[in-house]
């Protein structure tokens, strides 16, 4: 029986940090149509972002809550420049292009940006260990947990909460809906579809940074972490449905569960159990558990 | 007509001697890495296939990987023959092809490229965690022998390009015959709108089947090419960026080229070595860069350069299919 509860509790805290890193993914091709490769990078970013506002000695030695405000004062500091930069520069160019081929390019983003972390911040990696120890250790049954974790798990509710209520409750939320439902409709009806684009690219990319800067006290912070937590997103969001929240909540959480169960009670396959319940459900509903169904054109 | 039998061939023993010439003079790294190139074109050229049809394999490091460690295996075992290991693992990866193209035949667009990223991620997770299959590690290979004969140390090199240089002339001689074929020529047309072929009578569901059992074949076969030149296997074949890479250098030789496959994938290569040796920590930034330009300034690939700068072609079907 306590296996399940480790399996449970393991997953829930794994699958809240996983949603955080795919939130912004599906965010971005609900709206945009495009699958974010470069989403790793950024969250790389904003991992190094963090560590250089808590490391860097600019504001002397930050502790407490302040440590968590810096963190993520880094993330808005990404999103603002990379943000527009990146939507106008580059996606913009391609927007007329098929699905597939702005696949491609924000691929080739991704490996750019890659080499700009080494060039700015060196192949070396860095360490963020104040927040981490910040909310001390919870019991719960016979172990310990890093209270942390529970941080994540809270922050990954607020995230999707806010992301929620913006899309559902807010005269932005509803323009935003419009574009995803028709974006010539939209902009027929005096939506400015171009401005939704970039603030909603800009939001995808605060959000990679801020899963990537909350995850920085949680490991070690090298050039390639993106890598791993991009094929992850892929996994969690084609599961719950390309371009749903919710979609995305929900895949999260079957991820988390999975990888859980894997690792204790089937370790050598940890990685591949995720990609078999992403295959698995591609198989039974291709569109994803909350995806919709899209009609074949003539 | 008669230049349209000719020609090829006579173009094909050209580009044979000249590659076997060029061979010959240049140094052992150029050499090997000539010979990667043209193992790796093998992956590329069925993925233009795909790309005709407008599918986007995001896992063809699977058919890749899968056909390296038959071929592996296989040599490992005492069939060293590189000729047999090639055939047997184009045949091994092509009936994975098959297997899974009876179910990814009915993806198309981000989905089809994902679904094939899983199934090679679920591959690099089992290689990865098999010890009897060498683990992260990989494992090595035996030195392959040609018909019978083996080449000694020195030799050993010249004779897979060899090898490779005749597999790829006789493979592009025949992509160029199906590239012509009723079939090659509605597949062509399936990113056009597959409900009006349907309602011709043709299946769209066996054209991409068709096609995905070609491009399997061939990413086995230079899977397997690239295991004999190397002499070692490891589960990074299976890697998401290594499809990643193969997508890359099929988008640069375009849907319709097939000897452009080999020049994209040269091109590739070079920039990498090149950027690697120059600037090892700015790489990826270049080939990135170079990725964004040639989607940008070359979005049909550079075949479709080359058709325009060469001169006007007589067959109107060829010009038809390329608009």
């Amino acid at each position: 029986m306590d296996i399940v509860f480790f399996i449970l509790t393991d997953g829930i805290i794994y699958g809240a940090w996983l949603f955080l890193v795919a939130v912004g993914l599906t965010l971005v091709f609900g709206v945009m149509k495009i699958l974010n490769v470069a989403h790793g990078a950024l969250y790389a970013i904003g991992a190094y972002a963090a560590a250089t506002a808590l490391n860097g000695g600019l504001f002397g030695d930050v502790t407490g809550i302040a440590s968590l405000v810096l963190m993520l004062a880094g993330a808005v500091a990404v999103a603002i420049i990379l943000g527009p930069l990146l939507e106008t520069l580059i996606l913009r160019v391609f927007y007329d292009r098929d699905e597939v081929v702005l696949l491609l390019v924000t691929f080739g983003l991704s490996l750019m940006l890659e080499d700009i972390i080494k060039m700015i911040w060196g192949v070396y990696s860095y360490h963020v260990s104040g927040p981490y120890a910040m909310f001390g250790n919870v019991e719960i049954g016979p172990l310990f947990y890093v209270g942390y974790d529970f941080f994540i798990v809270l922050l990954a509710v607020v995230v999707g909460l806010s992301t929620y209520l913006v899309l559902n409750h807010t005269n932005v939320g509803k323009a935003v809906q419009s574009v995803i439902h028709d974006n010539e409709i939209s902009r027929a009806m005096g939506i400015n579809v171009s401005r939704v684009y970039l603030g909603t690219f800009t939001v995808g990319v605060l959000l990679a940074a801020l899963a990537g800067a909350f995850t920085s006290p949680m490991l070690a912070i090298t050039p390639h972490i993106g890598v791993n937590a991009i094929i992850l997103s892929f996994a969690v969001v084609v599961i719950g449905g390309l371009g749903s929240i919710t979609g995305a909540a929900v895949g999260a959480v079957v991820v988390g569960l999975c990888r859980a169960a894997a690792i204790n009670l089937w370790p050598e396959a940890e990685l591949f159990v995720i990609y078999g319940v992403m295959s698995l459900v591609l198989l039974v509903r291709p569109e994803g558990l909350f995806g919709q169904v899209q009609q074949r054109k003539i | 007509m008669t230049q349209l039998k000719t020609g090829p061939l006579a173009l094909s023993a050209i580009a044979l001697a000249a590659l076997l010439i060029v061979g010959a003079i240049v140094p052992e790294w150029i050499l090997y890495t000539g010979a990667l190139i043209l193992a790796k074109g093998f992956v590329v050229l069925g993925l233009a296939f795909l790309l005709r049809m407008n599918l986007v394999s995001f896992g063809q490091g699977l058919y890749y990987c899968f056909g390296a460690y038959v071929g592996g295996m296989l040599s490992n075992a005492g069939v060293t023959d590189a000729f047999a290991v090639i055939i047997a693992s184009a045949l091994a990866s092509g009936a994975i092809g098959l297997l899974l193209g009876l179910f990814l035949s009915g993806y198309r667009g981000v989905f089809f490229a994902m679904f094939n990223l899983a199934l090679s991620m679920i591959l690099y997770g089992f290689l990865l965690k098999s010890r009897s299959l060498g683990g992260s590690d990989g494992m090595g290979i035996a030195a392959p022998t040609y018909l019978g004969y083996a080449p000694s140390s020195d030799a050993r090199l010249y004779a897979f390009f060899v090898f490779a240089a005749v597999c790829a002339v006789v493979v592009c001689h025949m992509a160029r015959i199906y590239s012509k074929s009723e079939i090659g020529l509605t597949s062509a047309s399936v990113k056009d709108c597959e409900i009006r072929l349907e309602y011709v009578g043709l299946s769209v569901r066996y054209l991409i089947v068709f096609n995905m059992v070609l491009a399997s074949a061939l990413a086995g076969m230079g899977g397997a090419m690239v295991a004999l030149i190397s002499g070692h296997i490891i589960p990074e074949l299976a890697y998401w960026s290594t499809s990643g890479e193969f997508v890359f250098m099929t988008v640069l030789s375009g849907p319709n080229g097939i000897v452009s496959a080999f020049g994209a994938t040269a091109i590739f290569e070079t920039i990498r070595l090149a950027a690697g040796q120059y600037m090892p920590n700015s790489w990826q930034f270049v080939l990135g860069g170079f990725l964004l330009l040639s989607i940008f300034f070359m979005p049909a690939g550079i075949s479709a350069v080359l058709r325009r700068a060469g001169p006007p072609k007589d067959e109107t079907l060829e010009e038809t299919r390329n608009g």
